[in-house]
């Protein structure tokens, strides 16, 4: 399936771009932080990411739909 | 209300979106880039967020504090970009017809969109290289439960 990316602050970096249509086979955010560590070499460690799919927070063991928006999201630091 | 911009907010800005006969009382936060954290000398610091969702949950926190505190009018805006020392990251402003929840609601709007919003900094340093502020013991706490937190501002 087709899954809308959006990339930040460190992760954004690491991959080059803000944002990517990518096609996976990942069914879940497990799946797919695995995927996008050995595509981009991400050196971050999934215990301090959420994820948000849709544009609101979401669980790593929710299922993604065709052309859901999913950000990994660093650890925020607003303020 | 809760907004991002790229662009400076003046204090009678601030005073329109909250002023109200009813109001007794308006409360206003400012948090400001500061020249110093954890023992490095900050020169500047660089925010980036997530705009769409960042306006969702930051709507979601007022709503919240209106529930809880029962306002008159709150406005929180944060800014993006590269700020300068001195410069203003986030205002909030509240008003109420006494000065009590004013103070609280402004304390909850602030700590929560500190710990909630998809906002990020890079901080750059006069000694080292740029960081992106990475609270990794925040992390381990569900949002909303930060114990420990990077402080950018007179809190």
């Amino acid at each position: 399936m087709k899954l809308q990316m959006k990339y930040f602050a460190a992760i954004r970096e690491a991959c080059g771009k803000s944002e990517e249509l990518l096609e996976t086979n990942s069914t879940n955010t497990h799946e797919l932080f695995e995927e996008l560590t050995n595509l981009y070499g991400l050196q971050i460690d999934k215990k301090n990411l959420k994820v948000a799919i849709n544009e609101e927070y979401s669980s790593f063991d929710a299922k993604f739909n065709e052309l859901d928006i999913v950000a990994l999201i660093p650890p925020v630091a607003g303020g | 209300m809760f907004e991002m911009t790229s662009r400076k907010i003046t204090h009678d800005e601030l005073i329109s979106k909250v002023e109200d006969d009813k109001a007794g009382a308006i409360v206003f936060f400012d948090g400001r880039v500061r020249n110093h954290n954890e023992g490095h000398k900050v020169s500047s610091l660089e925010y980036q967020s997530y705009e769409a969702m960042a306006i969702k949950e930051g709507q979601k926190i007022i709503d919240e504090a209106k529930e809880l505190f029962d306002f008159h009018h709150a406005y929180c805006v944060h800014r993006v970009g590269h700020l300068q020392i001195g410069d203003v990251a986030v205002w909030v402003a509240v008003s109420t017809s006494h000065r009590e929840l004013a103070f609280k609601a402004c304390q909850f709007i602030i700590d929560e969109v500190k710990a909630r919003v998809p906002i990020w900094k890079k901080e750059h340093y006069i000694d080292k290289s740029p960081e992106w502020v990475a609270c990794h013991q925040c992390a381990k706490h569900s949002h909303g439960s930060e114990t420990h937190s990077h402080h950018h501002m007179e809190a």
